[in-house]
Formats: structure tokens, C-alpha cells, sequence
């Protein structure tokens, strides 16, 4: 009951702040979406307390019929164990928190903001669907709610063009995950002739050596579903490839790229790979490429970040690189390290983006980092949160970021494989770059002399309580969370925890080897991040015009980055361009001429026909008795013709 | 001993027809509308005269009532009643409001309603002319008008030719089959030999005969002059009873004595059926008069309701059927609604004066989208149900041209039917129309209802439709 009113709570909220919102003022639907948000996070958290420490079993409470067609048979039910009740504090609370910080920064403006409160509460159900699905179906439903909501919150400056064609591209881009999502919901339902997770997972041992004869090619149907279910997992969790959504995504409010980035939409397809965890075992070859996907998008989107000005691009390039490090523990086999990750990181990225929010709010509206700095005196709560969720990102002990970084290191590393010890460098190089490009974003908003203009700097004042409450409250789970949760996700405790909720193949003793790596391996992330700041420090309050040298040193590589290694402009040639060609082929020769053509055509050929049908009828008697009796013969021809 | 009671409706209304018009003369004043009622009120006896008729054969053979028969009956009835009450205010208005107008409709459904109890080919060709002889004269009843006077003229001249044709095939059957009985014919048609040659040319005359009535192509020719040329209630009277009449004659003599021939004559069924689908809905395109509209109108549903003929079988029977119901209360609707479009007095037909309709009198132009979307085929109205009966039944027996075209007719004539609506709705309002009668709002409610709800009765309907097709495969 407690679960089932966490997941619905908010949908209620929707409707009733989104749909008579006008009607109701802002207020009243602001105060009818939090409410509802903090019963769902109340409701949310004593599930899952109930479930870790009151020991209430695994279950599933079942909600209503949906489908029934046949043999096939369909529930709307919700799966309580572990990995969906955890998932579900965590949505619930940063859910909350944004909720509240969004009545601050959302004063300004002009409309009524009922609409947005509907659908921020919309997205947080969408997501809880999502995560508390107990069949792929339901799964795929809270899927394609968390794209849509995106897409509406995205988009939800409608007078800005940029906001516009951001939203429209997030749907785009996600649309190529979904087919292939959707393809796999059918494999599996072909192989298994069931979509929910309890059967499946029961059923998996006993297809092991199932094939697909594809192409000439004989492939693992394991091996299908896991790389379809990741290529989906990949568009939503923005993965390399199918990343280019997620920075464009900043067109929305803050407070929605904080939901986003943390509670919501990108790291469903991580919990997707945790949730097919049981199927995922059985994929090697599927595992090897979320590992290669993960590590390379980790990486990738660090080098990114340390070049882009905007400050919530930055951010955006981080969180593409953190989730690189959850599909890099997926693909290592330590979904337990890939979830906990997914935790501290919802705290810390959540609390990252509402700092940038209030920093944004404080200036008036600007973005660029180049405008910015020497305001830290001015916002002291934003500045010390930002310090808080920075160290935590740049993996510093003992903020949370380091548990889980740390532990998904480790795991690469231990995993053996080649390709895990790609994982390991590609993640480790990474984490320097992360504190890198964490201490700059720093160091350039808040420090050196002010390089917005008089104006502006006056303008300067820390947020309000309804933002900086949040700042605060998520403060406390980016310092404490790792530190808190680490025994329990990945430590001793952890088979305690999950409950048989995230599965481990039987030769996977990945998580047992965590505590046996060396030490010089153990202590490389805090190294490694620590050297990032000290080198941020150094170019951006020491020698500040080094970075300038350096882009113009390196000017191709710097262009490289900063162009975000051209991928737009590549997708923009390869998909882009041919589509509108395509499009505009279709258009003007297939509907103007052809679809369009037939029926005119028709139509003049029928006025015409009419006009022929009539031109017999003038009257005469004579002609209308001659016209009888030629039919006559005609029909005595036919008769005799026919006999 | 010779069974009198068999026609007794029909012998009734006779009788009630000639004292009426006693009546009339006798009473010297203007007295139309009292003869009309009188007139309806026969109507109205011989209708539940003709409920409680039992079925038999009576005349040695000549008349038999069945089932069939009285479906028929009723139909022609209410066909005739609603067109007489359509009449009622038109007539009065026009200056033509005399006795004998609903005397001489009286006497055309005396005829009509032997047809439809003809055993005989004999009897056939007397209602037959019954029934054409009384609409001669209605047709030119406006006889100061020249159209109208031009209009019955040329329907006598034209319908005369179509009765020497269906005499002539009648002589020819009987020269070669030797019998004009319905009941004996099967037994002479099924020769050793099969069909003779000269028999064959005998019912494609009677197939012409009859589609003369029909107004099908290509014996269509009078219909548009004669439909603009008549009052319009007369118009309204030809285009509802006149219809049924001659087809379930048809029906009668193609299933009953020529049944087991059927390959021979479903050639000429279905050539004559697609040309009058393809000319009612392509020649109506251009029209600007709606009483010409509704000719080619009328043609193309004599087209459709053709198509359940064609196939020879029961279900194509009943779908004709129905398709007759539904057509005969749409049609009398449909008239009513063109008597009502009077201005200052005068009755006016152009499409163009039904412009913004909606705003001046949305009933009426409600109502009258009502039949137009019926008549285009548009569910859930009765005209989707008479057309998918036929059609259906055409499928079923393979008939795939016939429903394909049918289907692609009903589209070309969705243009002219929606084209109304969209002059009496988007198009800048004309003056208003004169206040109308109660009579024609009557009507034009009355069949709209019909029209709309039939989709609640269907069961009924549909059942006595099969009930009566039955009786022609008994």
C-alpha cells in the first residue's frame, strides 16, 4: 500500500496541478504538486525501509488487469524488492527536493507555472512506473512517459526556437534507442512467450543455447536481446552515439535538467541493465560492449567537458561520463557498484545542478562560465554546496563520489578481461579529468576578479530559501551517501541488502575481489582527482592565462573538444541532411504530385464525365425513345451473347 | 368457388377511390384537403387490411398475397400516404389544389398494389398501367405550367413505348413458353433443350418494360425532365412508390419464374446496374436544380438496389428490400424538404437558394443533411444499411465488379449529396424561406427519425425483409 501510494501520489499530483492548474493559480498547484511529492517520498522511504530493515519479502503488489488477449495475459503490478524500492526512495526524495527548489526558481515567471508542476510530477510517475515495473511491457510504458515528459519539459520555453528543436531531438534521438528497446521486449517475449520478470528470470537457464540464424550468421539469442536491450538502454542513458540529446537538453528550466540528470530518464537504461541483470549474466558478448560503450563514453564526454564554457554544459558532459562508469560496472558484472553509483551520483549530480540554477539565477540569467567569477562571497550557500557536490563528482574522499567510483574502478580492474582493463584506464583517465573539469567550473564561476558586467554583479544575491533548502538537504547525501550505503550496496552486507534483486553469474566473484586489489590501484581515483584539482587550481587562479596558451597551442585539439568531437555536425551530414532530403522528396513529388495529383486528376476527370453524361439529355422525345431502343438491342445482344 | 376475399384491400380502396371522387364532385366546393384526408384515411384501413391478409393464390392463379406481397404493399402505402400529406400544402399554395389530385394517386397505388400481388404476367401489365395512367395525369397537373404539361407528355409518350416493349416481351413468352402464369413459367423455361432463343428476347423485353419504371439506364432518359417538369409533390410520389412497385415485380418475375435462369438474365442485371450507378452519380454532378439532383439521384439508387438483384439470392432479395425502405423513406424526407424551400410564395429549386440554410432554419437544413448523409451512404443512417445489404449480398455471390463500383459510385455521389450540406452550411445565407406547413415538417420528421433510428430497428425490418425474400425462394 505504502509503494503502491509512492508510485501513484505523483501522478495524482499531476493531474491535479497540471490539468485545472489555470484555474487553480500557481500556488495552490505548486502546493498540490508538493504535497503530493513529499507523500510519495515519505511513502517511498518507508517502503524501503520496510523492505531493508523491517524485512518485509520481495513481493509483487498487483494493480489492475491490462491486457489480456488470448494466452497472453497482462498485469499493471508493481515489483517490490530492493533495487525497485531503492530506486524509488531515491526518485521520490530528489523528485521532492527539485519540486521545492523549482518554486524559487521558477518565480520569475511570466505564465502560470501549473503547467510545469504537472508535468515535473508526470516525469517523477513516469520514472516510478518505469522503475517499479514488473514486466517489460509496464517497463516500456514508464519508458516512453519519462521520454515524453522530457520532451514536454524540455520544450517547455515554446517560444524559443532552440528549446523547440532541443525537444524535438531528445524525442528523435531516443526514438533509435526505443525501436531497439522495443525490439528486445519482442525477442524476449519470442523467446520466453512472457514479458514479466519473474518468469523470464526463471525461465532464462533453460535457453542458454537458444540461436538466432541471422544473416548467414548464427548469434546467441542472449546475445541479441542484451545488445538490443542495451542499444535502447544507450539512447536513453545517453551513451555515445546516441548522446548528442542529452546536452541539447539544457534548453529546459534547471530544475528539469536537474530530474533529468539525476533521478530520472538518463539512468533508466542503467537500471535496466540492473533489472535484466539475470539475462544480462548470460550475455557476454552483449556485457563486453555496454563495458567498451561505457568506458569509451566515460572518457569521451570528460575531454568534452573540460572545454565547454556553458556551465550547464559542463555539468551535462559530466553526467554522460558518470553514467559511462555505471554501464562500465554493468558491463563488468557489478550491477551492485553500477547502482550505488547511480545513488550517490542522483545526489551529487541533482545538487550540482540546482548549485547551477541558483548560480544562473544569481547572474541575471548567464551561462557562460566566461562571464561569471568572483561571486563567491556574494553566494555563500550555493558556493559551498557547489564545493560539496564537485568533490563528490571529482571522486574525493570521503564524499560520495569516491565509494562508488572508486568501487567501479576496482571492479574493472579486477574483472580480468582485456576489455575491462580498458574500462579501468579509460575510467581512470576520466576521473582526473572529472576533478579537472569540476575545480574549473569552480574556480571560474566563483573565483578571480568579476568579469560579468557592473550591472549584473550588483544584481548578485544568494537564492531563496525554497532553493537554497535543497542545495542544502542534497548537501548532506552528496558527503554522506557514499559513505553511508557503501557496506550495504557493495560491502559486506550486501547480499543481506539486495535480496537476490541484481543477479551475479556464478563465475562472477567481481564484488568478493573488490577488497583484494592493490592498494596503489585503490587509491588511484582519489589521486587521480586530486591532481585534477590541484591542476585546475593552477590554471584558473595561478597562471590563468596557461589555458588560453594551451587552446591556442593545441588549437585543433581544443576546436576538436569543443566542438564536442563534431559529432552533431556528423549526424547532421549522415542522418540529418538526407532525411530532409528524403522528406522534402516525399513531400513535393510524392504527396504534391502523386497523392495529391491522383484525386485532382480524378476529380477533374469526373466533372469532366459529367459533364460528357449529361450532354445526351436535351429534351427531345425522339432522341430519348432512340436512346430506349438502342439499349433494348444492347441488352437483347448481351442476353444472346451470353446463352 | 372463387376466393374474393384475397383482394380485398385492394378491392376496398378501389371502391373507397371512386366514392371519394363522387364525393368530390358531388360537393362542389374547394375541397382537396378533405378528399386528401379521406383519402389517406383509406389509405390508412387498407394498410391494416393488407396486415391481416393471409397468404394464397386466388383469380385461377392470376393474384396471390404473400408475404412478399405485403411488404411490398405497406411499403407503396407509406410511400403514398407521405407523399399525399407532402401534397396537402403544396397543391393549395400552387393553385392546383384540386380533388382529383389525391383521388388520381389513389388509383395509382390500386395499381400499384395489384402489381405487387401479380401471379400473372397478365395481371403485371394491368397495375402496371394503372399505376402509369394515374401519373400521366399527376405529372401534368400544373397544366397552365408548361413544364408540367411538357413533362406528362413526355412521360405518357415514352412510358407508352416502354408498355408496347413489356407487352411484346409478354407475347413472347407466351408464344414460347405458352403459359403467362408465374407458377407454370419454370416448368416451360426449363426446356429439354434449355432456354429457348425467342423466350430469352421475351424477358430482356420485360426487363425493359420494367426498367422503364425503374427509371434505370439506359430507360432513364425521361427521368430529369419529367422530375423537373411535375409538381414536386408529384415528383416526391415517383421517386418513392412508383419505384417500389415495378421492382418488386421485377423481383418477382426474374426470381420466381425465371429463377433457375438466372445466368442467363444476371448479365443484363448487372450491365444495367452499373450504367445507372455510374450515370446517377456522374450526371448529378453538374446540376443545378435540385429536383434534376434528385433524378439522377434516384437513378444511381435504382443502380444500387439493382445490385442485390443481380445475384439471384435470398440475402440479395432481402437486401434489396430493405434497400427500398430505406430509400422510400429518404426519398419522401429528401422532398420534403424541397417542397418547404418557398420564398415569397413561389417554390424555388436551384441549389444555390438552399445557401446558408443553416443560419435562416437550421432544422430544415439539419433535416436535410440528415438525408443527404443517408443518401451518400453515411452510417450510422439508413442509407449505409440498404447499401451494405445489397453489396454484401453481391460479394457473398462473388459479384465483386458490382460492389466495387457500387462502392466507388457512392463515393463520386458523396460530392453532389455534401455539396449541399456545404451550401447550406459555410456558404453566405440567402434570404429566408417562407414559413413551412406542419403537413411537410411532418413528413420531413417523420422520415428523418426514420431515417436516423433505423439502425435501432434493424432487427424488425431486417426480419420481415427476410421474411418476405423467403417467400420467393419457398
Amino acid at each position: 500500500m505504502l509503494f503502491a501510494t509512492a508510485v501513484f501520489a505523483p501522478l495524482l499530483g499531476a493531474l491535479l496541478a497540471g490539468l485545472p492548474g489555470r484555474v487553480l493559480g500557481d500556488r495552490a498547484a505548486q502546493l498540490i504538486a508538493i504535497c503530493f511529492m513529499l507523500l510519495a517520498s515519505v511513502c517511498g522511504v518507508a517502503a524501503w525501509v520496510q523492505h531493508i530493515y523491517l524485512g518485509v519479502p520481495n513481493g509483487v503488489v498487483p494493480v489492475a488487469d491490462w491486457i489480456t488477449a488470448g494466452d497472453f495475459r497482462l498485469q499493471w503490478a508493481l515489483q517490490y524488492d530492493t533495487l525497485s524500492t531503492t530506486m524509488v526512495a531515491m526518485v521520490t526524495c530528489v523528485a521532492t527536493l527539485i519540486h521545492i527548489y523549482s518554486v524559487g526558481y521558477m518565480a520569475h515567471e511570466r505564465f502560470t507555472t501549473s503547467r510545469f508542476f504537472g508535468y515535473l510530477s508526470l516525469f517523477s510517475f513516469s520514472m516510478l512506473m518505469l522503475v517499479t515495473a514488473n514486466n517489460l511491457v509496464q517497463l516500456f510504458f514508464g519508458w516512453e512517459g519519462v521520454g515524453l515528459c522530457s520532451y514536454l519539459l524540455i520544450g517547455y520555453w515554446y517560444d524559443r526556437p532552440s528549446a523547440c528543436a532541443a525537444a524535438i531531438k531528445a524525442m528523435i534521438v531516443n526514438r533509435v534507442g526505443d525501436l531497439s528497446f522495443a525490439l528486445g521486449i519482442a525477442a524476449v517475449f519470442l523467446r520466453f512467450g512472457v514479458v514479466d520478470f519473474s518468469t523470464i528470470f526463471a525461465a532464462v537457464p533453460a535457453h542458454v543455447d537458444d540461436m538466432y540464424h541471422l544473416l548467414g550468421t548464427d548469434f546467441r539469442a542472449y546475445e541479441v536481446i542484451g545488445v538490443l536491450l542495451f542499444i535502447g538502454a544507450m539512447g536513453k542513458s545517453a551513451q555515445i552515439f546516441l548522446h548528442t540529446w542529452l546536452p541539447d537538453a539544457m534548453e529546459g528550466p534547471t530544475p528539469v535538467s536537474a530530474l533529468i540528470h539525476a533521478a530520472t530518464m538518463v539512468t533508466a537504461g542503467v537500471f535496466l541493465m540492473a533489472r535484466m541483470s539475470p539475462l544480462m549474466e548470460y550475455a557476454p558478448g552483449a556485457l563486453g560492449m555496454v563495458t567498451f560503450i561505457g568506458a569509451t563514453t566515460c572518457l569521451f564526454a570528460a575531454t568534452i567537458g573540460c572545454v565547454q564554457n556553458d556551465i550547464k554544459r559542463v555539468i551535462a558532459y559530466s553526467t554522460c561520463s558518470q553514467l559511462g562508469y555505471m554501464f562500465l560496472a554493468a558491463g563488468v558484472g557489478a550491477y551492485q557498484a553500477s547502482v550505488f553509483h547511480l545513488i550517490t551520483h542522483a545526489f551529487f549530480k541533482a545538487l550540482l545542478f540546482l548549485c547551477a540554477g541558483s548560480v544562473i539565477h544569481a547572474m541575471s540569467d548567464e551561462q557562460d562560465m566566461r562571464k561569471m567569477g568572483g561571486i563567491w562571497r556574494r553566494v555563500p550557500v550555493t558556493y559551498a554546496a557547489m564545493w560539496m557536490g564537485s568533490l563528490a563528482l571529482g571522486g574525493v574522499f570521503p564524499f560520495a563520489g569516491y565509494f562508488s567510483k572508486d568501487a567501479i574502478l576496482n571492479a574493472a580492474f579486477e574483472s580480468g578481461s582485456g576489455i575491462g582493463l580498458y574500462g579501468f584506464a579509460c575510467g581512470s583517465a576520466a576521473a582526473f579529468l572529472t576533478a579537472f573539469y569540476s575545480g574549473r567550473l569552480l574556480f571560474m564561476t566563483f573565483h578571480g576578479a568579476p568579469r560579468a558586467d557592473h550591472h549584473t554583479m550588483e544584481h548578485v544575491h544568494e537564492s531563496p530559501l525554497t532553493m537554497t533548502g535543497p542545495l542544502m538537504a542534497l548537501s548532506v547525501g552528496a558527503v554522506l551517501a557514499g559513505w553511508w550505503f557503501y557496506p550495504q550496496f557493495i560491502g559486506s552486507l550486501q547480499q543481506a541488502y539486495w535480496q537476490g534483486a541484481l543477479f551475479n553469474g556464478a563465475n562472477n566473484h567481481v564484488l568478493q575481489r573488490l577488497e583484494d586489489v592493490p592498494a596503489v590501484i585503490a587509491l588511484l581515483p582519489s589521486v587521480l582527482g586530486l591532481a585534477g584539482f590541484a591542476i585546475a587550481v593552477w590554471f584558473y587562479i595561478i597562471n590563468t592565462a596557461l589555458p588560453v596558451r594551451l587552446a591556442e597551442r593545441f588549437r585543433p585539439v581544443y576546436l576538436f573538444l569543443l566542438n564536442k568531437w563534431y559529432f552533431d555536425e556528423l549526424y547532421d551530414r549522415i542522418f540529418v541532411k538526407p532525411a530532409w532530403f528524403l522528406a522534402r522528396l516525399l513531400w513535393h513529388t510524392g504527396d504534391e504530385t502523386l497523392i495529391d495529383g491522383v484525386p485532382n486528376g480524378l476529380a477533374e476527370l469526373t466533372v469532366d464525365g459529367s459533364r460528357q453524361a449529361v450532354r445526351i439529355q436535351t429534351g427531345s422525345i425522339a432522341i430519348y425513345a432512340f436512346t430506349m431502343l438502342i439499349g433494348l438491342v444492347g441488352l437483347v445482344s448481351i442476353f444472346l451473347f451470353n446463352r | 368457388m372463387m376466393n374474393w376475399a384475397a383482394a380485398s384491400p385492394e378491392i376496398f380502396l378501389a371502391v373507397a377511390g371512386m366514392a371519394i371522387l363522387l364525393f368530390g364532385v358531388l360537393l362542389k366546393k374547394e375541397n382537396a384537403a378533405l378528399c386528401t384526408m379521406l383519402v389517406l384515411g383509406a389509405f390508412a384501413a387498407t394498410f391494416v387490411m393488407v396486415m391481416q391478409t393471409v397468404p394464397q393464390t386466388a383469380y385461377s392463379s392470376l393474384f396471390v398475397t404473400d408475404a412478399f406481397a405485403s411488404y411490398a404493399k405497406l411499403l407503396i402505402l407509406a410511400g403514398g400516404a407521405l407523399t399525399m400529406v407532402l401534397s396537402l400544402d403544396y397543391n393549395e399554395r400552387q393553385g392546383i389544389g384540386r380533388f382529383e389530385f389525391p383521388v388520381l394517386m389513389l388509383f395509382s397505388t390500386v395499381g400499384m398494389m395489384t402489381m405487387a400481388s401479380a401471379a400473372n404476367l397478365m395481371t403485371l401489365y394491368m397495375g402496371l398501367e394503372l399505376m402509369s395512367l394515374s401519373i400521366y395525369v399527376l405529372a401534368a397537373f400544373a397544366r397552365e405550367e408548361l413544364r408540367s404539361a411538357e413533362a406528362g407528355l413526355k412521360y405518357f409518350v415514352l412510358s407508352a413505348l416502354a408498355s408496347g416493349l413489356l407487352l411484346y416481351g409478354i407475347s413472347l413468352t407466351y408464344g414460347f413458353a405458352g403459359t403467362m402464369d408465374f407458377a407454370k413459367l419454370p416448368d416451360a423455361v426449363t426446356g429439354v433443350d434449355g432456354v429457348s432463343t425467342g423466350l430469352m428476347v421475351g424477358i430482356a423485353f420485360v426487363i425493359a418494360g420494367l426498367a422503364f419504371k425503374l427509371s434505370a439506364v439506359p430507360f432513364h432518359m425521361w427521368t430529369p425532365d419529367v422530375y423537373e417538369g411535375a409538381p414536386t409533390p408529384v415528383t416526391a410520389f415517383m421517386s418513392t412508390a412508383p419505384k417500389v412497385a415495378p421492382f418488386v415485380v421485377l423481383l418477382r418475375v426474374l426470381i420466381g419464374p425465371f429463377g433457375h435462369v438466372s445466368v442467363q438474365w444476371q448479365p443484363i442485371i448487372e450491365v444495367v446496374s452499373i450504367a445507372s450507378m455510374l450515370l446517377g452519380s456522374f450526371a448529378a454532378i453538374g446540376q443545378t436544380n435540385i429536383k434534376r439532383l434528385m433524378a439522377y439521384s434516384s437513378i444511381g439508387h435504382m443502380g444500387y438496389a439493382l445490385v442485390g438483384l443481380a445475384p439471384g439470392t435470398e440475402s440479395g432479395v432481402r437486401g434489396v428490400l430493405i434497400y427500398l425502405l430505406t430509400y422510400v423513406a429518404m426519398s419522401a424526407g429528401a422532398f420534403a424538404c424541397v417542397i418547404a424551400m418557398r420564398r415569397q410564395g413561389k417554390s424555388v429549386e436551384r441549389i444555390s437558394d438552399l445557401a446558408g440554410l443553416a443560419k435562416t432554419d437550421l432544422p430544415l437544413a439539419s433535416l436535410l443533411t440528415l438525408f443527404m448523409f443517408s443518401m451518400a451512404g453515411v452510417p450510422p443512417f439508413a442509407g449505409f444499411f440498404g447499401k451494405l445489404y445489397v453489396f454484401l449480398a453481391a460479394v457473398q455471390s462473388g459479384l465483386w465488379l458490382l460492389a466495387i463500383v457500387g462502392i466507388l459510385t457512392s463515393v463520386v455521389a458523396c460530392y453532389y449529396y455534401i455539396r449541399i450540406i456545404k451550401v447550406m452550411f459555410f456558404d453566405a445565407p440567402a434570404p429566408a424561406f417562407d414559413t413551412r406547413s406542419a403537413s411537410v415538417s411532418f413528413v420531413a420528421i417523420a422520415s428523418g427519425m426514420f431515417t436516423l433510428l433505423f439502425v435501432l430497428a434493424l432487427g424488425p425490418f431486417t426480419g420481415a425483409a427476410e421474411a418476405a425474400a423467403r417467400v420467393l425462394f419457398g
